[in-house]
């Protein structure tokens, strides 16, 4: 009796993650203070500056390169939306930078997802030699930004003849040293011991137990986890841009970056294609954003 | 990987080991599956961590170190993008190049105050946006959600709009000005107007972003801690300042390391702030980053070789930039 009830209030106090998750709604509704007017109107700025640049992007985009050419700029929506969408979409190969970026972010996000969970897994809840030392290169890693390694990757890409081929873009955003600290720090406050300890009793080996005990539990993390991923694989630039080319067989930004080149640049499409290749994610955030605004704030807090 | 020798291990002489000799086959045959059944059982308990951490590290090794580590050995020979395999070694001949070469101290210094005017209000405003975040609020999730809308932005995306929101004859920003009596600013041409122009595009995309991990922080911060300063007299300036801030730190510090790290690799918002100059970061290099300058000398003038050791150098620089800030955080720790 008393060792379980130890062992079932120890989650709650020694780990910072459940805390935080747990205290705000509890605690603070009484404690905590309502804000004030300016609090508000700060507030209202805030999420207008954050806002505005978008929905400018929309009003620019349904207008034509002869109005953006005049003072004041426009602040309302005008006629050609859809024709410069459609002029955008064809001139700049979006439909083709569509399925090639949903296939990128798709492919990347899912296998970070399940390779992070099974190591995260491990470092949360396994024993093994040398835990530590390997604990502490992933954080390290986490820390060397994957540009500098840009040169290397190129020459090989060359030699492969990868240039223009998707497997080029996924293969090196396949790294994630975050993606195993998040699940990491996910599993050792979801995932009680015990759970492990009588699926082990049972006979099962490590693999039933990740597949039966905590890909269940670890669940809501590798769906924010995997959004997250996706976010990111669909927003990379630089490497994409260095080994896909526009005309070839371009991701949406390799794509949409390409439309801001030449002497005489038409806004109006430019705007329509910036809008069409952000136009699906904020459609996710505008569905998801509780649980991403929620996984950011459980998983990016260590220092 | 290395688990799968299950079938390869020979049934050598663990199988009687207790029960001793029965008589009957099958109770032996029985033991020794159960034996075989352990080893297995031990071996999985054995081996199969190393299995599931094994992808990441094996992945990592392909696309993280050797790559680094072999940057570090092309920056010693001079290579041409026109044929990537043939290297002659030329010893540190690409390093005194480089820093012979003014624009790569031009670069490092647009980077370092681009980096500068980008970090210090993105931290600071989004401080700020998460101490009001982290009042009681109507329609808290709404907030929350519009402010991390141009982190779902991709970096062209919002460098387009924001080269058009800029644009010195027709931008939004400059009729604003006019509208307020300050003559229109040249903000892609002028020096310091367009380090401004390329810091705003990443200040837009990241405050909302700190200013959550700032909440998330803040919200662990214990209730009792704000009531017995309360208690103490202390206002909510002070308490700030004395409970917020400190409790913050930890998380401060790693802003601040994941921000800089960030500032050292800017590169796609100075492209595309003047696509047409590209690689050269405007006209007179007047917003040329380091990471746009490595693109310049890799692959507009087709130097590896070069741009290797440019990658290593901005490797050894956040390196001493780690060193930096590992010692004053422990000095931090020291002193509290």
């Amino acid at each position: 009796m008393t060792t379980t009830t130890v062992t079932k209030s120890e989650p709650q106090d020694t780990v910072p993650a459940a805390r935080r998750v747990r205290r705000p709604k509890s605690e603070r509704a009484g404690g905590q203070l309502h804000a004030g007017p300016i609090a508000y109107v700060i507030l209202a700025v805030f999420t207008l500056g954050s806002l505005f640049p978008l929905v400018w992007t929309a009003i620019a985009a349904s207008r034509d390169n002869n109005r953006l050419a005049q003072t004041p700029p426009p602040f309302w929506f005008g006629s050609n939306l859809f024709k410069n969408l459609d002029i955008a979409w064809n001139d700049a190969n979006l439909g083709k930078a569509f399925v090639n970026t949903t296939i990128v972010a798709g492919t990347s996000a899912a296998t970070i997802v399940f390779l992070s969970t099974i190591a995260g897994f491990a470092f949360a809840k396994l024993r093994f030699r040398g835990r530590g030392a390997a604990m502490l290169i992933v954080i390290g890693t986490m820390m060397v930004p994957p540009q500098l390694s840009i040169i290397p990757l190129y020459m090989m890409v060359a030699k492969l003849e990868w240039t223009d081929q998707l497997q080029a873009v996924i293969l090196p955003s396949l790294v994630s040293a975050f993606g195993v600290f998040f699940m990491r720090q996910y599993l050792i406050q979801a995932l009680p011991d015990e759970i492990i300890e009588a699926a082990r009793v049972d006979g099962a080996s490590s693999w039933r137990v990740v597949w039966h005990v905590v890909f269940p539990t670890a669940r809501p993390a590798m769906a924010v986890l995997g959004m997250l991923m996706f976010v990111q694989t669909w927003n990379d630039f630089l490497w994409p841009f260095l080994v896909l080319s526009q005309t070839g067989n371009p991701t949406v930004q390799v794509a949409v970056a390409g439309l801001g080149r030449g002497y005489t640049p038409d806004q109006s499409l430019i705007m329509a294609g910036a809008l069409l290749g952000t136009l699906p994610l904020l459609l996710v955030f505008a569905i998801f954003g509780k649980q991403i605004v929620g996984g950011i704030m459980q998983g990016a807090v260590k220092g | 990987m290395s688990t799968r020798h299950d079938t390869a291990a020979p049934p050598a002489k663990e199988g009687g080991a207790a029960p001793g000799r029965p008589p009957a086959a099958a109770a032996e045959a029985d033991a020794r599956r159960r034996a075989r059944l352990s080893r297995r059982w031990q071996r999985d308990i054995r081996w199969s961590p190393y299995a599931f951490v094994s992808p990441f590290f094996l992945l990592f090794l392909a696309f993280g170190l050797f790559p680094l580590v072999y940057t570090g050995w092309a920056s010693l020979h001079q290579v041409e993008m026109t044929a990537p395999t043939d290297m002659t070694w030329v010893g540190m001949r690409n390093y005194t190049r480089i820093f012979d070469d003014d624009f790569f101290w031009n670069a490092a210094k647009n980077t370092l105050t681009i980096g500068i005017i980008s970090t210090v209000p993105q931290l600071l405003m989004a401080m700020g946006l998460a101490h009001i975040l982290n009042y009681k609020l109507r329609a808290s999730t709404f907030y929350r959600v519009a402010m991390l809308a141009p982190y779902a932005t991709s970096i062209a995306a919002a460098s387009l709009v924001f080269v058009l929101l800029f644009g010195r004859d027709y931008g939004m920003i400059n009729w604003a000005l006019d509208t307020v009596g300050i003559s229109p600013v040249d903000w892609q041409n002028d020096k310091w107007p367009s380090q401004i122009a390329v810091s705003s595009i990443i200040i837009w995309r990241w405050t909302g972003y700190n200013a959550l991990i700032y909440l998330a922080a803040m919200q662990a911060i214990p209730q009792d801690l704000y009531e017995s300063a309360a208690l103490d007299g202390a206002s909510r300036w002070q308490q700030f300042l004395h409970v917020t801030l400190p409790s913050l730190r930890p998380t401060i510090l790693f802003t601040v390391v994941v921000s800089t790290i960030g500032a050292s690799q800017v590169f796609g918002e100075p492209l595309l702030f003047d696509a047409n100059k590209g690689a050269s970061g405007g006209a007179e290099h007047q917003f040329q980053t380091l990471g746009l300058y490595l693109y310049e000398q890799g692959w507009v003038n087709q130097h590896l070789g070069r741009a290797s050791a440019i990658a290593w150098t901005m490797f050894l620089i956040l390196i001493v930039i780690g060193i930096v800030n590992y010692v004053i955080s422990r000095r931090l720790r020291a002193s509290s």
